[in-house]
């Protein structure tokens, strides 16, 4: 039995692949006319093959377990692409630049003259009530005045065929190691896909990050010190770090092994002694960055780095205080930022927001609680939602108070059915749900990865992509169907 | 490269050859337990004394029989020189410079782990020992193999091998420790018989009985065993050789005066020593100070390469 793409369901819910009655979509259709050649041995060898390269590369995120100590789990993958018409995609790249450009002119100004509060598009009450707003950044200026150099923005598509932005990541976006492996997987199991169809590269990420960081280092070098400072290899995320430092040429770095001198410069301690470092590329939060400046029992920053960021000796990518835009709250303003700092219309658009801190809107959030999900402001990874209509009626309860109680760090938006792609099940290829995470680097100038990372949710019926619930991911593939 | 990953790798290649070498020093004694006469009162305790973790091992267990002395030598992960801690503490220093040593060895490492736990039971039995123990030593050798076959010689690999050299001199010592301790009565009747054999078991603990026989030429006597364990120079664990090795992994390496000097001093200090005819005493004062001199350079090797000072504030 091989792929039968008439019998694949699509009925009501935007599936990335298939129009519906066996019919793919354009930029898909080399793609659905090879699979349905493999038989279902041939199948069964490419996902074996796949999960081999996976093991052979070491492709693992890390999970901490007491008695084992951490184990590197493979990343869950499946073997067939997320297709993206590159028409479609350009319009996105453009989305995607508009979008970090005025998140950057928004952070630089919150840390200066406020204009936006001022003007009164951005009401002053939110921005007291950020938890990601740091006083010790105010007045700063760092280089090119960008302060969110790494940014990832989670976009998912609706059942109604448009792509919606459902947050930005700025504080320290990960997932690109995953994205830039699932990639060199897919080449060793289709190799003659990649010569076949128009598949648009997306490897130098790594050579385009050296770029961004070099082009902020404080002096201007031929070749700046760059950095990459991990927590430290219990963090889920340890993998990449040490890909990304290797892919780079960097040296990966943990705090103790950087001292700021009197000088206010940053140096790790190397076998040659201690050597200047231009650019830190951080992947730890902002409230362990320097134990002198903030939480004073973290272990994992270097006391001074604060300091030395201040005196313009280093620079840190992201920027602190670049989180300020990272808030569920202030996402709801971002189309107002644009048309405020640009005055360009979104090109994006938003997921409808309701407001709690808004008395109307809160009253319209607390009467339709089964409809909508509500979100905590600053949380990432999925905690402390509440998904309406799948919630009993005491968690709907729990949250009106809680809602009630602190307004402002809550928000509800309108539950969406994601799109689906075909993903290998056991031989047979079933819709699951999906979103993307592409990735825009932001210095001397502005780059977004050839597509992003797809994360698909393996449950059935699950909306859930988190690789620690269940997730897996896919390659996308950016199709320039008019290459021929 | 950076400070901390040096230090790790140095630390790692340490516990590699801790672990063997804990296995070589209970095989020197098993050895010498067969060989002895019954009569001849004999006991598991030196082992502990020479180990250096006399206190912690009275704290954790009543006797010194040889069933409380293996589980302390082999099993016990609180003694830091256990074959099992050993293994661990390999393995964790390993795991965060896994960028920089070969998958193979990592891999190599992770499975003797595994399997020294594994197998844990079957090496605390009198029967199983030997084997458990010949595994564990084959399974390090394997490790320093793929190392020195494929890891690019460059200052990790100078730390490497400093780490590994100067645990194999610390451990050649108490190996040879183990028959200078006062296990039997020094001018004995019986103990004149036996002498030579107990020699060659210590030789052979060591992997040393043909290169012995091919670089002496003589029959196994003491003063020439204590020679060449002492100050042979092309023996892989001879004491001389391994200072030899540390020395020079240390020229390629910046910044090398303070470590270097003490290197040499001791190489001086062997070279110029004899052995082969101090009693069985002073043998043991002799073993000492060379364990003092291993530790001096260890603790300039950490202040030199691992442990950079804040204070130093203009620098570059």
């Amino acid at each position: 039995m091989t792929i039968k793409w008439k019998d694949y369901p699509t009925k009501g819910i935007y599936d990335e692949l298939m129009r519906g009655g066996g019919r793919a979509r354009d930029a898909a259709r080399s793609l659905c006319q090879y699979l349905r050649t493999l038989s279902d041995e041939e199948l069964q060898e490419r996902k074996a093959a796949s999960e081999l390269a996976i093991r052979v590369m070491g492709i693992t995120f890390t999970v901490y377990c007491e008695t084992e100590g951490s184990i590197d789990r493979a990343w869950p993958f499946d073997i067939i692409p997320r297709v993206i018409p590159k028409k479609e995609w350009e319009v996105i790249e453009a989305g995607l630049k508009q979008r970090v450009r005025a998140l950057n002119m928004f952070i630089d100004d919150i840390y200066h003259e406020q204009r936006i509060v001022k003007d009164k598009v951005f009401p002053a009450e939110v921005l007291a009530g950020s938890k990601n707003f740091r006083e010790q950044c105010v007045g700063i200026s760092p280089p090119l005045g960008v302060w969110a150099h790494i940014c990832g923005s989670d976009l998912v598509r609706h059942k109604d065929g448009q792509v919606y932005v459902l947050e930005d990541n700025l504080r320290v976006p990960s997932g690109v190691s995953y994205m830039l492996e699932n990639r060199q997987v897919m080449k060793r199991v289709f190799p003659e896909l990649f010569r076949d169809a128009s598949i648009l590269p997306m490897d130098d990420y790594p050579s385009q990050l050296y770029d961004t960081l070099a082009s902020i280092s404080p002096e201007p070098k031929a070749q700046p010190e760059v950095v990459v400072l991990t927590p430290g290899i219990y963090n889920s995320a340890y993998f990449e770090h040490a890909y990304l430092a290797q892919q780079m040429g960097c040296e990966l770095v943990e705090g103790s092994d950087l001292v700021v001198g009197d000088d206010d410069c940053v140096y790790m301690r190397a076998v040659e002694g201690l050597i200047k470092v231009d650019v830190v590329y951080r992947r730890i939060d902002d409230l362990f960055l320097d134990p002198e400046a903030f939480h004073p029992d973290s272990m994992l920053g270097v006391p001074g780095l604060m300091r030395a960021w201040k005196s313009g000796r280093v620079a840190l990518a992201n920027a602190p205080g670049a989180g300020v835009a990272d808030d569920k709250v202030v996402y709801a303003y971002v189309p107002q930022m644009i048309k405020y700092y640009l005055s360009e219309e979104a090109i994006i658009p938003n997921v409808e927001t309701y407001l709690c801190d808004d008395k109307l809107q809160r009253e319209h959030v607390l009467a339709n609680l089964n409809k909508l999900v509500v979100k905590p402001a600053n949380e990432s990874g999925g905690y402390g939602m509440l998904m309406g209509p799948q919630a009993s009626r005491k968690e709907c309860e729990k949250f009106a108070r809680l809602i009630r109680k602190d307004p402002r760090n809550y928000i509800a938006q309108p539950l969406l059915t994601l799109s689906t792609a075909p993903t290998l099940v056991n031989n047979h290829v079933e819709p699951r749900h999906l979103d993307l995470r592409p990735f825009v680097l932001s210095g001397q100038q502005t780059y977004v990865t050839m597509g992003g990372l797809t994360r698909v949710a393996l449950r059935k019926g699950s909306m859930v992509v988190n690789s620690s619930q269940g997730g897996g991911s896919k390659d996308t593939w950016i199709v320039d169907t008019e290459a021929g | 490269m950076l400070a901390r990953v040096a230090e790790n790798v140095y630390w790692m290649a340490r516990y590699v050859e801790r672990a063997e070498n804990t296995a070589r020093l209970i095989n020197v004694n098993t050895n010498l337990l067969l060989d002895l006469p019954r009569k001849v009162p004999f006991g598991w305790g030196a082992l502990i004394d020479i180990t250096g973790y006399d206190a912690m091992f009275k704290e954790r267990y009543e006797t010194a029989d040889e069933r409380s002395v293996m589980r302390f030598l082999i099993a016990d992960t609180m003694h830091p020189a256990s074959i099992l801690s050993a293994l661990d503490n390999a393995r964790e220093n390993a795991r965060t410079v896994r960028d920089i040593i070969p998958r193979e060895a990592w891999e190599q490492l992770n499975h003797l782990c595994l399997r020294a736990k594994n197998d844990l039971q079957l090496g605390l039995t009198q029967r199983g020992r030997h084997d458990y123990l010949r595994w564990v030593i084959l399974g390090c050798q394997t490790i320093t193999g793929m190392l020195a076959g494929t890891m690019t010689h460059d200052h990790g690999y100078d730390f490497l091998r400093m780490g590994r050299n100067l645990e194999r001199a610390d451990m050649t010592t108490r190996i040879i420790d183990v028959r200078s301790a006062n296990l039997l009565p020094d001018q004995a009747e019986h103990a004149v018989t036996y002498d030579n054999i107990q020699w060659m078991s210590v030789l052979k603990s060591l992997t040393g009985y043909q290169m012995y026989r091919r670089a002496m030429q003589v029959r196994v006597r003491r003063p020439d065993v204590l020679r060449f364990l002492f100050k042979d120079a092309r023996f892989p664990r001879a004491f001389y050789h391994t200072v030899c090795e540390v020395e020079n992994s240390l020229q390629d390496l910046p910044r090398n005066d303070a470590p270097l000097r003490l290197v040499v001093q001791l190489q001086r200090l062997v070279n110029e020593s004899h052995p082969e005819a101090l009693s069985q005493a002073e043998l043991h004062e002799y073993i000492d100070e060379l364990q003092l001199r291993l530790a001096e350079i260890n603790d300039q090797i950490t202040a030199t390469y691992f442990s950079l000072g804040a204070q130093v504030s203009t620098a570059a």
